[in-house]
């Protein structure tokens, strides 16, 4: 029955529209004009109109629309700020999209348990606040001053800190999630260990395909003692890689490591001014942070290691202000390239963090072959790499060029087993490219998961799989054991 | 009971294959060191062990990944990491003979004091192989730390009791051991003083490896166990932070203490009793175990605390489980260790009111629509 919706389109329902003005009122957008604002999330090469946006006000309204979607076999897609990288949130034309966004009041601070729970359309930013000064929320994507909580959720969004600190995955610890036929169920809580699969481990990065959240509950940690900041400037990048690899064998686990490359450091500095050589071939951000102790331990070792492996210059950050204007350069990188190209493609794939020279080398040659720049700024430490392919969007050949190189750079680190996406996830754009990561079987095992939260598949359709897929039914008839029915031990 | 020793996870996925067509219920083993641990169930017809699948099969140190399969112990792969100054960064109990393996580990998401710092096995696998009971071979993740493509089946298979399918293959991240190591100690008389000594250090930036609590009877502990260059000043610091609550030191030669922390997880004859609570509960959970003379470990800063209770008499031990579930509802308390007389009286799990338990079902019967994997041991009697 769902095949065939899909297959012929279930359009949009004047009936459906009405119920959905029922529940939210005048918060239901149908103006082609004013719909022109969702077409896109943060990746614009993608764009669809959706036929209507709705803006619940709470969790009943979120209920009731997705529930009258199930009713009327309509397909619809949640949206948070949209700044997602790889059209995740990307509207279908034949659905409804639901924008959380006013969805975002914080609803419990409880720090005696280094826990706060807030729904999905708080801001990154505003949970670290709502903590501070003594406690912060780690995970934190550059978008972090407009990027909500529900998607970093669907994301499981990383950013400069992850390699110490960890992931959205890692400090979720309970969900209050809306699933596809409307039904409202809790994962996890404010405690670790509740019984039962873990639910919330599958459910957060799974790009919006398996509900939405409505309610976050987040782990926070106290904040740092002391926070130490260098930038070194080194001739090559495989002397910056180098540098990495011996910071992290050594034992250290830097709060940030990040790297910048030749073409990198001109866009960025050329913006702003932060103080970086612009000869330099490769810039590396080491931040340590924890108690002061250790730090002060650990710093002048970093800095040995930076001079063992020919860095032409270590600038250490005396006070914050210094410190900001490092990063400032690093956190301007994506904004900056617009002064080297009219366009760019970005790619997130991850590596192995020891094969970064011959990947950087790979970049180079795929580079002159097509005669388009590629800039590179990594996360150093966990090795995801943001390649950066120039191209000018007024010439067609370019940007088909562009996306061919970028195709060819995710293989190449395919190649040394690495991964298609650290952090902006699948969504339509690298969907594509699961059949070079997974086999079928894999993606058959990803299935499984998918129906058992979504049966209807009307929730965020054509994202992260390759092809579509339908459910079906569960083969086989499952045997019921008899303590689902007696709830006790009795079966022998 | 059948047994199968399957070598490789090609193998693995043809047992599992095997029993579909035969509609043999399955059980996988690794070290049997938590074969108590869920429901009773019957005997399955096929018993698959890992005892052949215990090689460390790429160890990346330069990466701080290696994979392994399932069944090699957690024991001889912390040796092989170690050569290179690495860890896993798990330090649950291993059992008899320290047989416990990473898959079985994994498959009960069984955690030690480490947690604290470095999470659980959920937090530290980055990718596996799973055989399904189609005789599927999927992967998910990958070999690298950081990496969002497709779903997380790791973190879905971890802690499924082998209910889901089997684990075959895991893809770990790695930590730097640390160099040195001390630990700051603080005596506590009474569960009060026991939870805001430990929430001081919880809320301290300590970058501590683990913080536990232990209390029993009349007297209890705070322990926290710095690790790296200069674990040394921080455990003095730490000191500084409980010295409103009594006196306490530091131990630098700390090993023994926290192996004998971590063996408080396990009762050889009574029971042992997981409370999913949180920190601002410790001292009413500690209570509340005393009043059925029982004792505590765990973690606290995360809450998670095991009660032990002696004493060999299986309805005497219900009793008392029963009535700690009672004082400490809605927290959830999950049996481990116990006897069969013990659990085949009780719901080890807690019952199955989370509003989630249906869509739990709904995961069993796409990953195993036959039902044959671990049947009925799991939440739920799934």
């Amino acid at each position: 029955l769902y095949a065939e919706i899909q297959l012929k389109g279930a359009g949009m329902d004047a009936r459906l529209i009405e119920e959905l003005e029922k529940i939210c009122g005048g918060r239901v957008v149908t103006d082609a004009h004013a719909l022109r604002t969702y077409e896109s999330d943060g990746l614009l090469h993608y764009s669809v109109a959706p036929p209507v946006a709705v803006l619940p006000d709470s969790v009943d309204e979120v209920r009731r629309i997705v529930r009258a979607c199930h009713e009327a076999l309509v397909p619809w897609v949640a949206r948070g700020s949209g700044t997602g990288l790889s059209g995740g949130a990307l509207p279908v034309e034949d659905g409804v999209l639901i924008v959380l966004s006013r969805l975002r009041r914080i609803l419990e601070v409880d720090l005696a348990n280094q826990r706060i729970v807030v729904e999905p359309g708080v801001t990154n930013v505003e949970v670290s606040q709502a903590v501070g000064p003594s406690h912060f929320y780690p995970p934190d994507p550059s978008s972090q001053i407009v990027c909500s909580i529900g998607g970093n959720v669907a994301e499981n969004s990383g950013g400069a800190h992850c390699f110490k600190y960890g992931f959205t995955t890692n400090y979720v610890t309970g969900l209050e999630v809306v699933l596809s036929d409307g039904e409202i169920v809790t994962l996890g809580g404010k405690e670790l260990d509740r019984p039962g699969y873990d639910l919330l481990g599958a459910f957060v990065g799974s790009e919006g395909t398996l509900g939405i959240a409505t309610k976050i509950t987040l782990r926070v940690v106290p904040v740092p003692e002391t926070t130490r900041t260098l930038v070194a400037y080194f001739d090559s990048t495989d002397q910056a890689g180098r540098a990495v690899t011996d910071i992290v064998g050594a034992g250290v686990v830097p709060g940030a490591i990040e790297m910048m490359d030749h073409l990198s450091i001109q866009a960025c500095e050329g913006a702003t001014h932060a103080g970086y050589p612009l000869d330099a071939a490769a810039a590396l951000i080491v931040e340590l942070d924890g108690p002061r102790a250790e730090c002060a331990a650990r710093f002048d070792e970093v800095v040995a290691i930076c001079e063992n492996n020919q860095a032409t210059g270590v600038r250490v950050a005396q006070d914050e202000a210094e410190r900001q204007l490092i990063w400032k350069a690093r956190k301007a990188a994506f904004a900056a390239m617009g002064r080297v190209a009219r366009s760019y493609y970005v790619q997130d794939s991850v590596i192995p963090r020891t094969r970064l020279p011959e990947v950087l080398r790979r970049i180079d040659e795929l580079s002159e072959e097509f005669e388009l720049k590629v800039a590179n700024v990594f996360h150093a430490g966990d090795g995801n790499l943001h390649p950066l392919v120039c191209y000018d969007a007024e010439d067609p050949g370019q940007a088909v060029k562009a996306e061919e190189l970028a195709g060819l750079i995710l293989t190449a680190c395919l190649e040394v087993d690495g991964s298609i996406t650290g952090e902006h996830g699948v969504g339509v754009d690298k969907k594509r490219f699961m059949t070079k990561m997974f086999s079928e079987e894999d993606l058959d095992a990803f299935q499984r998961l998918r129906c058992a939260f979504d049966p209807s598949q009307l929730v965020n359709p054509g994202k992260v799989m390759p092809t579509p897929r339908l459910c079906g039914e569960v083969p086989g008839p499952y045997r019921q054991h008899p303590l689902e029915r007696a709830g006790v031990a009795e079966r022998f | 009971v059948i047994q199968e020793r399957p070598t490789s996870s090609a193998e693995a996925a043809e047992v599992m294959r095997a029993c579909l067509s035969e509609g043999s219920r399955l059980r996988v083993v690794g070290g049997q060191t938590k074969l108590g641990w869920g429901h009773v169930t019957s005997e399955p017809d096929v018993e698959i062990s890992t005892e052949r699948m215990g090689r460390v099969l790429e160890h990346n140190a330069g990466d701080l990944t290696a994979v392994v399969q399932a069944g090699v112990s957690l024991k001889r792969a912390q040796e092989v990491f170690a050569e290179a100054g690495q860890m896993l960064a798990l330090d649950p109990p291993l059992g008899h003979d320290d047989s416990a393996t990473i898959g079985g580990i994994v498959a009960t998401a069984d955690t030690g004091p480490l947690r604290h710092r470095y999470g659980a096995p959920r937090d530290l696998i980055v990718g596996v192989t799973i055989a399904l009971s189609d005789g599927t071979l999927a992967r998910s993740g990958g070999k690298v730390i950081k990496n969002v493509a497709g779903y997380d089946l790791a973190k879905l298979f971890s802690g499924s009791f082998g209910t889901l399918g089997m684990l075959t293959e895991l893809s770990l991240r790695l930590h730097p051991r640390p160099e040195r190591t001390a630990t700051a100690a603080l005596d506590c008389d009474g569960p009060e003083t026991l939870q805001r000594a430990s929430s001081a250090l919880a809320h301290f930036p300590l970058e501590a490896m683990s913080l536990d609590v232990v209390w029993g009877g009349d007297g209890g502990r705070v322990m926290a166990r710095l690790g790296g260059a200069a674990p040394e000043p921080r455990a003095e610091a730490a000191v500084g932070l409980m010295e409103e609550f009594g006196a306490a030191r530091v131990i630098e030669d700390d090993a023994e203490l926290w192996e004998g922390l971590r063996s408080r997880q396990r009762s050889e004859d009574g029971a042992i009793v997981r409370v999913a609570g949180l920190p601002s509960e410790l001292a009413r959970i500690s209570r509340a175990v005393d009043g059925i003379a029982g004792s505590v470990v765990g973690r606290g800063a995360l809450g998670v605390l095991w009660a032990e209770l002696q004493g060999d008499d299986p309805q005497d031990l219900v009793g008392r489980i029963e009535e700690l579930r009672h004082h400490l509802d809605p927290l959830r308390c999950v049996v481990l260790d116990a006897g069969r007389g013990v659990r085949e009286k009780i719901d080890v799990w807690g019952g199955n009111q989370d509003s989630s338990v249906e869509l739990m079902r709904r995961i069993k019967a796409r990953f195993d629509p036959q039902g044959l994997c671990n049947p009925g041991v799991f939440v739920a009697g799934i």
